[in-house]
């Protein structure tokens, strides 16, 4: 069956340089340094990763901070509190929209 | 749950083992074999250091029953090293200067000889590790009193502990084992294992509770640590973290669950020429619970007997067994991936 998304294609990321190898490269190392441990650990980023990666709905970054966040030692707990943050930080956003919504009621209506 | 012998599983056989390993299941990947990645760095064919590491697997006899277990162990094997055997390790090991003996199983404090060989591995003044899997000491009145006599006889403990809750632990190690777990390292550092300032090792195993590679070694140290102490005020010293390797029961989870290609592509890909360079075969030495020599505890399971003149015990001549060639087959992937892997953890 064909699909727009294709579990394969994650693989394949690292090849974005063929068409265009001087942005592909800095883009790498700059991702490399990024995921380095620093002031959050390796496995704090993950698992804000984890989180964005649901944020943006992209399937190859799930797949990916998925594994990654297990390798990385993370209960699956932890896990869905991860997905959960960014749930609420999206379903907030909506939310807090309401403001601006009704500030415009009280605005039009008697 | 049975062991994959005892409940008459093909994969209880090495050579069907093998035949996926290396057999068409592998060559349908369209991977390097190892022995080509070998090659390529100028490693093939694999020869030994020399024998740092004396280990001995004295059984198949276990009171656990682990999903990801390599040996197949569990309380109904019942192939356990006898003391004659015993008593020729010992004599092998006193024509050496071999600093470490490493005792595995099965649970080895199962086998009735256990304590016997330890007090004279004691006797001939060399660094001796048990691999406790930590609910023994807790299963049975009789082994309350181990951490004593690890401690009387100044043992390194390294427990498997896959990880810091109950769910995933007893999920791959069995009901109730996390709690048990807890308890006997909670014993152990009642006699001062694990504790700063008493020379008592006591060092966790973590391996990953399904199909994908340890993270970094440093940092599962650290989450431990914290958990364990925040949680249970435990402590301990040095955490390993091991990659499962596709042999027995690990091999049979990944058919059954659909990861086998997706694992073996995994660890090809993180294959590690400085890992492979540090591989734990080329300064050890694996005696099974009959003597046989073989290259690790793997190529142990899957009747890989060393390849060289003296294949048993009896017969050990360590000179003799540095010139032999290193088994390698597609399961030793597992070891050089990433960091490397390894029965002391991370080789690199």
């Amino acid at each position: 069956m064909q699909t727009y998304y294709d579990p394969a294609d994650l693989k394949k990321f690292g090849k974005i340089g063929e068409f265009q190898k001087e942005f592909a490269d800095k883009f790498f190392a700059y991702y490399g340094a990024v995921f380095a441990e620093g002031a959050l650990t390796a496995r704090e980023k993950s698992l804000i990763a984890l989180a964005v990666s649901h944020t943006v709905q992209c399937p190859y970054c799930i797949d990916a901070y998925t594994s990654d966040t297990l390798e990385k030692g993370c209960s699956e707990q932890e896990m869905m509190e991860a997905v959960h943050v960014a749930a609420a930080i999206r379903g907030g956003a909506t939310l807090v929209h309401g403001v601006q919504m009704m500030n415009k009621a009280k605005e039009l209506s008697m | 749950m049975k062991s994959l012998k005892a409940s008459g599983h093909a994969l209880a056989s090495s050579a069907a083992q093998l035949d996926l390993i290396e057999g068409d299941n592998f060559g349908k990947l369209g991977l390097p074999s190892f022995h080509e990645q070998l090659g390529h760095i100028g490693l093939f064919p694999l020869k030994p250091t020399q024998i740092d590491i004396f280990q001995v697997n004295i059984g198949k006899m276990c009171n656990q029953v682990c999903q990801h277990c390599h040996v197949d162990a569990g309380p109904d094997r019942k192939e356990i090293m006898t003391r004659e055997t015993m008593q020729q390790c010992l004599d092998a090991l006193a024509q050496t200067t071999i600093g470490t003996v490493d005792l595995t199983g099965g649970a080895p404090e199962m086998n009735p000889d256990f304590r016997w060989f330890v007090t004279e591995l004691t006797k001939l003044g060399r660094h001796v590790i048990v691999r406790c899997n930590l609910t023994i000491i807790v299963a049975n009145p009789k082994y309350h009193d181990l951490p004593e006599f690890f401690r009387d006889n100044n043992i390194e403990v390294v427990s498997s502990l896959p990880f810091y809750n109950a769910d995933k632990t007893d999920r791959q190690r069995g009901k109730g084992v996390f709690a048990d777990s807890i308890r006997a390292m909670k014993m152990l550092n009642d006699v001062g294992y694990g504790v700063e300032g008493t020379g008592l090792l006591l060092n966790l195993v973590y391996n990953p509770n399904g199909a994908f590679l340890p993270g970094s070694q440093e940092g599962l140290k650290r989450q431990f640590k914290r958990v364990l102490k925040d949680e249970f005020d435990l402590t301990f010293n040095d955490l390993y973290a091991i990659t499962n390797i596709p042999v027995s029961r690990f091999l049979d989870y990944l058919l059954k669950s659909g990861n086998y290609d997706g694992y073996m592509e995994k660890l090809v890909n993180a294959f590690n020429p400085g890992a492979a360079v540090g591989v734990m075969c080329r300064n050890t030495i694996s005696i099974g619970w009959d003597g046989q020599l073989y290259d690790c505890d793997f190529n142990q399971m899957l009747d890989l007997t060393v390849a060289s003149p003296i294949t048993h015990i009896r017969d050990f001549n360590a000179d003799t067994l540095n010139q032999r060639a290193i088994i390698v087959n597609e399961h030793c992937y597992a070891c050089t991936a990433g960091a490397g892997s390894s029965c002391g953890g991370n080789t690199v």
